[in-house]
């Protein structure tokens, strides 16, 4: 999909020239230069932290650049906030979602240009009708009128997506949009995008999934470490050759999980039931074993885990740890009995952001750490060194708050913290979500190893390479059933697809 | 752009998108609606066991004592709403209708020719003034509302002390056309409930269809994403602080009109009051969500029950005790609507991305 881009040859549409942005003393970008042209997709890649998120608030407004220049069809452009950014008709779809929970779904779309009517009153059934239509073209279903509150990650995205294509936008930003998407769903937004472009548009991607890159964008551009490192149409190069620019070295194995011995059943799920979400749903873990649960999004699978984690309820059904039942609703129960999980969406659930990186790393075993309900300092500390080490967690210092890091040394803190609680079972809930391929290798090779020292995991994953790299068995859920079960050996991509999109199922 | 549909699908022709848009409303509209009702259902069984205990309590006389005893506080909670809804909160207010209050009482004082509505204009510009220092506090000090707010409590009222030193203000020191206003009726409603009516329906339509308005419930709800959406978050704030402090100024001039006898205590305390019907109202203290019209009725509300508590010849002692319990039974309530829809919402949420 590499087509020849119209207007290459142009004057560029957006350019950025020598921008450097500096937190305190860290320096986030350091004389960025990128050319955006008139009807082409540019991906942006680069590992977490190299830049590639600060590069994006700079074009919505919400940073100001230290130093560089920004210039829009030769002119210099200067932002002064998100307001100016979007009348300059640049759009961002960031990579956390920026709803607003007690709003209606079109509103969070029109939030500021709301369709207006006599007086300059808000036509609200204009509105909802405009939101209706966007919704068709994108091909999901999604009530206008229904608050943003509650929507799972992929409507949420979905919003954003509506939200950006609704005024004309000459740039689209995407920071990771696909992240929480399933196929079907990227599908859609990439026939928005390429038509954005046809239309003359200029489209940046960002994204860790390189098939993803080489199918939508013209041109790929890598960060490494807040400085730029090459520009190339994306015909001339290769994902091995990508992956070499962004880490600066090799990398060999992207998901080495070792061939652990398998011991007794640690986990078990006997039918499990939760009323219009799941059904009859009945797997088993052993220990040394890494089981992947794959399906589209929606299909169910994070719930799952959170009810046998304890989170949420079940209408039927049980969980054995270690044959000993485990009650329902009570994640205390849950991880007294070994279980620990690692949530989907760190932001909300897995961390506490304005505390430090030692007081997240700890917050799960406080009581294991403290004397006589005191909470001492010294073993919070010397306990946080010990995980974050072994995870090797970029921070400045363990007192920084968890905010301050990237998204994979976010999640390798969330790792930290339970991990200390020593579970004898881990699940895992999209372990490598908007990771860099650095990091991802680093807690692939984790996984792997804790297996090897008996772990039972379970794994939730929508990146169906790390699916296959991982897992020594793999369960396929569909609409809220297991329907497919696959060792090893027989499980590839047909297959997994197969099975999740509910096709040839007679299990 | 959204006209063109470029790369829409066939779908559009087998699912008339404009059809449902009459027929239901919004389902967010809806759960506001909802919390009103049960409002309007409270209301209504107070009214109709005070009534069934002693039928004077529906007598004329009686309703036109409630509407006029339940005014001002109206129209104080409708401007607490406009605070609460951007996640702030403003506790002055009981101390700008005092100031205010005195102020218009100076004014008859010094010039006693002034005709009413020039003492209107200068109360509400006075109140507006204090939403001036207010929002203006908030925006350079960068400190929660809260906080700046409750200082400003203990000044302006530390300004209208200074400026009172001890004296009264007396009915025969206003002009006549002045305290009519104050228990004055059109057909039978007094014109101060008239006013507090114009006050929420304006405030009320002005949350819900104009843009800024409804930007004031997006900074409440998510104050990073608003930044980000462009909205002017510190301008907004700072107008929402002004427009507060001008209603509390309209606030202290009619309590001039409707008391007549002004010391400089005037209005004391009534900010937990205030807070209290908004939130009895369904405006939720987090900010986000929430009406004018719900916190109209919060304040009717807790008048109500302060007035068939002394029909029902209750200790004055359970009032406190009732208003109480209502807040908690109305946090309660809010928190029951918020699981059940969550239920719902998630179910639905399911199934729709199950389809696509």
């Amino acid at each position: 999909m590499t087509a020849d881009a119209p207007g290459t040859d142009g004057v560029p549409l957006l350019v950025l020239d020598g921008v450097t942005k500096s937190f305190g003393a860290v320096a986030a970008l350091r004389g960025v230069h990128l050319a955006l042209h008139a009807g082409e997709a540019h991906a942006l890649v680069g590992e977490n932290g190299a830049g590639k998120s600060t590069l994006v608030k700079i074009l919505a407004g919400a940073h100001p650049p230290d130093a560089g220049e920004m210039t829009l069809d030769g002119q210099p452009l200067r932002l002064r906030g998100p307001a100016d950014a979007r009348a300059a008709g640049i759009a961002v779809i960031y990579q956390e979602p920026t709803l607003f929970p007690d709003l209606s779904v079109a509103e969070n779309i029109f939030m500021g240009r709301q369709p207006l009517r006599g007086l300059r009153r808000i036509d609200s059934a204009a509105m909802h009708r405009d939101a209706e239509r966007l919704f068709q073209r994108l091909g999901v279903r999604i009530d206008p009128t229904r608050p943003a509150r509650g929507l799972s990650i992929a409507d949420q995205q979905l919003v954003e997506i509506a939200k950006a294509i609704s005024f004309d936008a000459r740039v689209l930003v995407m920071d990771e949009p696909t992240a929480a998407l399933s196929g079907v769903e990227v599908e859609r937004l990439f026939a928005v995008a390429r038509s954005l472009c046809e239309r003359g548009a200029a489209v940046l991607f960002i994204s860790h999934r390189f098939d993803e890159v080489f199918d939508l964008c013209h041109r790929v551009t890598v960060l490494r470490d807040g400085a730029w490192v090459s520009s190339d149409p994306a015909a001339d190069l290769t994902v091995d050759e990508v992956v070499r620019r962004m880490v600066g070295r090799d990398v060999s194995s992207l998901y080495p999980k070792q061939a652990a011995e398998l011991r007794d059943t640690l986990l078990e799920v006997r039918r499990l039931t939760r009323a219009g979400v799941f059904t009859d749903v009945s797997f088993s873990v052993r220990g040394g074993e890494i089981v992947a649960l794959a399906g589209l999004v929606g299909a169910g699978r994070s719930e799952v885990a959170r009810a046998v984690f304890g989170v949420d309820r079940y209408d039927a059904g049980e969980v054995l740890v270690a044959g000993r039942g485990v009650p329902a609703g009570k994640p205390g129960r849950a991880i007294a009995a070994g279980m620990a999980l690692v949530p989907e969406d760190r932001r909300q659930q897995g961390l506490v952001m304005e505390l430090s990186v030692e007081r997240n790393a700890t917050l799960a075993r406080r009581r294991a750490l403290s004397r006589l309900g005191l909470l001492l300092g010294g073993a919070e500390r010397a306990e946080a060194r010990t995980w974050t080490r072994r995870l090797q967690v970029k921070a400045a210092r363990l007192g920084a708050p968890v905010a301050t890091l990237s998204g994979g040394n976010q999640q390798k803190v969330v790792l930290a913290k339970w991990l200390a609680t020593e579970p004898r079972i881990l699940i895992i809930d999209e372990p490598t979500r908007g990771i860099d391929v650095g990091t991802k290798s680093e807690v692939h090779r984790l996984l792997s190893e804790l297996a090897g020292e008996g772990l039972a995991i379970l794994m939730i994953s929508s990146e169906l390479p790390e699916v296959l790299g991982m897992a020594d068995r793999v369960l396929v859920m569909h609409e809220g059933r297991l329907v497919r079960e696959l060792p090893r050996a027989e499980a590839d991509e047909t297959s997994i697809m197969f099975a999740a999109t509910g096709q040839g199922v007679t299990a | 752009m959204s006209r063109t549909d470029a790369g829409a699908p066939e779908q559009i022709a087998g699912n008339a998108p404009t059809d449902p848009d009459r027929r239901r409303r919004g389902l967010t509209e809806r759960l506001l609606a909802v919390r009103e009702l049960s409002l309007l259902i409270a209301l209504g069984l107070l009214v109709l066991v005070t009534t069934l205990r002693n039928d004077r309590f529906l007598s004329g006389q009686s309703v036109k004592d409630l509407l006029l005893g339940c005014a001002i506080l109206v129209i104080l909670a409708v401007g607490q709403t406009l605070v609460i809804v951007t996640r702030n909160v403003d506790l002055s207010v009981g101390s700008i209708l005092g100031l205010v209050a005195f102020a218009t009482g100076s004014l008859f004082l010094s010039a006693p020719g002034t005709p009413w509505p020039v003492a209107l204009v200068v109360g509400v510009a006075l109140g507006a003034l204090c939403g001036v220092v207010n929002g203006g506090l908030i925006a350079v000090a960068r400190v929660p509302a809260l906080v700046i707010t409750l200082g400003t409590l203990y000044a302006f009222r530390g300004v209208d002390y200074y400026w009172a030193s001890g004296r009264q203000i007396n009915a025969a020191d206003m002009p006549p056309s002045f305290l009519r206003l104050g228990n004055q009726t059109v057909l039978g409603v007094p014109v101060l409930f008239l006013v507090a009516l114009v006050v929420v329906a304006a405030v009320g339509y002005y949350l819900r269809s104009y843009r800024s308005g409804r930007e004031l419930y997006a900074i409440g709800s998510e104050p990073a994403a608003a930044r980000l959406s462009g909205i002017p978050v510190g301008r907004r704030v700072f107008a929402v602080f002004v427009a507060n402090g001008a209603l509390a100024g309209l606030a202290g001039v009619l309590y001039a009109a409707r008391f007549g006898t002004l010391d400089a205590a005037a209005g004391s305390g009534l900010e937990l009051q205030v807070v209290a019907a908004a939130v009895v109202g369904g405006v939720a203290i987090f900010g986000g969500s929430g009406s004018a019209y719900g916190a109209a009725l919060g304040a009717v509300l807790l008048t109500t029950i302060g007035s068939s508590l002394a029909v029902l010849r209750i200790d004055p002692f359970w009032q406190q005790a009732v208003v109480g319990a209502l807040i908690l039974a109305a946090i309660g309530l809010d928190r029951l609507l918020a699981l059940r829809v969550a239920a719902r919402l998630r179910g639905r949420s399911a199934r729709d991305s199950s389809d696509a």
